[in-house]
């Protein structure tokens, strides 16, 4: 027998199961129970950059959107700078923006929806920059592991053309899932991204 | 920290597990893009103390309006480590669970059991320096959910844990030493290996009880764990 090599496991995951508003949304199930709850509204006023709206459906393998589903969404600030240590480029950080949001799903219309400010652009690995994006972590009954995705917008053809992730991914048809077309509601920018997880427009999930 | 050890998939359960049968449609069909980690994953949201209420890891206050909530009083606690075996410090923890009927606070559970007026079911807390938590509720009950006509969960608590990089984000469930549901559960069975399923099951810690008062449960959990920089780390590069 060669040696021990003592990593510890992982702990598996398990499906967040009907009732994840109780734990990660309790103001949204319906009852007062902390002080501060965690929500879906990234900015304070004095946030540095574009507000915007992203906001779309969570889609099951019949066409149906997921009511009870909840979405987490982290992201860099304005400058392009993650709000955490492990972050080492030279950009400054935004003491008015964590990054992270927390959005269920509208239990009537299955909305999830953030507002945020459009984050700049990331240096990734080996000196390629990323377009702007956001990361995705979506949970709900049914889903056994949290699944990632990014959204990256598509006012940022250039960018995303260059996106070293964007450009792992062989079909084109299967990229632009990942892109989130521009709108306007009441003079806000909005981008919508609903992440479909089966069928012609599947989104791109990763193994990250 | 740097990149973080792949997702193990000898441990983590696949996306479509159709004996679990809500999965079948919940489930990516396409296989997932495999991607090296830059900043946006190995970065993560940081929480402070101040955005914990001094109740928020106590069930058995949080919610508690004309007396204590009915059941076995219980402290759950443990260390979130990561693979190396390193204390995962100041990472939030969030847990829900039913009541010791079995029956959740929400409008979508329509179990017979009755609702607990002084039980609200959710709880929260900051891991200390050593990644150490704790935290006091009522032992959940099981409840009967329609996968099979006759499935039961055997009684959990669950759990959210952030880490420090978003793609450390998990959640999961912690069961009872002892219960005859777990190995029976469709959910549980989403786990491919064995020992993997032993490692959610919090043992009895009579050491830890509070005599004439709690019982004890221990639950360590552990996160993915990063590499350590013996070579020259490519994650910026130049
Ligand atoms: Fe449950």
């Amino acid at each position: 027998m060669p040696q021990d090599l003592s990593y510890l496991k992982q702990t598996a995951s398990q499906t967040a199961g009907p009732y994840v508003h109780i734990g990660l949304a309790p103001d949204r199930a319906g009852f007062d129970i902390f002080q501060n709850n965690f929500g879906h509204v990234l900015t304070k006023p004095e946030t540095k950059g574009e507000r915007i709206i992203i906001e779309g459906l969570v889609i099951d393998g019949t066409g149906t959107p997921m009511r009870d589903a909840l979405v987490e969404l982290w992201q860099a600030n304005a400058a392009g700078k993650y709000n955490h240590p492990n972050d080492t480029q030279n950009k400054p950080i935004d003491p008015t923006f964590r990054g992270w949001g927390r959005s269920p799903c509208d239990f009537e219309t299955g909305v999830y929806r953030f507002e945020t400010i459009k984050p700049g652009a990331v240096m990734g690995r080996n000196g390629r920059v990323m377009a702007p994006h956001v990361s995705l972590w979506i949970v709900a009954r049914g889903i056994n592991i949290g699944l990632q995705t990014r959204a990256y917008f598509a006012d940022e053809a250039q960018a995303n053309a260059q996106d070293p992730v964007l450009n792992l991914i062989e079909q084109d048809k299967r990229r632009q899932t990942l892109i989130a077309p521009r709108s306007e509601r009441d003079g806000v920018p909005l981008y919508r991204f609903d992440i479909v997880f089966q069928g012609d427009n599947e989104t791109v999930f990763f193994d990250v | 920290m740097s990149e973080l050890y792949q997702w193990d998939r000898a441990i983590q359960p696949p996306a479509f597990t159709p004996d679990y049968k809500t999965s079948v449609l919940r489930s990516p069909k396409a296989a997932l893009l495999s991607l090296q980690n830059s900043f946006s994953e190995i970065t993560g949201p940081v929480f402070n103390h101040n955005e914990i209420g001094a109740l928020d890891n106590d069930l058995i206050r949080n919610y508690a309006h004309t007396g204590e909530p009915i059941g076995e009083r219980i402290i759950v606690h443990g260390r979130v480590l990561d693979e190396n075996g390193r204390p995962v410090p100041r990472t939030l923890i969030e847990f829900w669970q039913a009541n010791a009927g079995g029956r959740y606070r929400h409008k979508k559970d329509t179990y017979l059991a009755p609702i607990d007026p002084n039980f609200g079911g959710c709880g929260r807390c900051l891991s200390d320096d050593n990644g150490y938590y704790f935290f006091r509720t009522i032992k959940p009950g099981p409840y009967p959910w329609r996968n099979y006509v006759n499935s039961w969960r055997p009684a959990h608590i669950h759990f959210s844990i952030f880490g420090s990089g978003f793609s450390q984000r998990l959640i999961t469930q912690m069961y009872f030493e002892g219960d005859p549901l777990i190995k029976l559960c469709p959910i549980v069975k989403t786990i491919p290996d064995p020992d993997a399923v032993e490692r959610l099951i919090a043992p009895l810690d009579l050491n830890a009880s509070v005599p004439l008062d709690t019982l004890a449960y221990k639950f360590d959990i552990v996160l993915r764990g990063s590499r350590s920089t013996l070579f020259e780390n490519r994650l910026e590069g130049n």
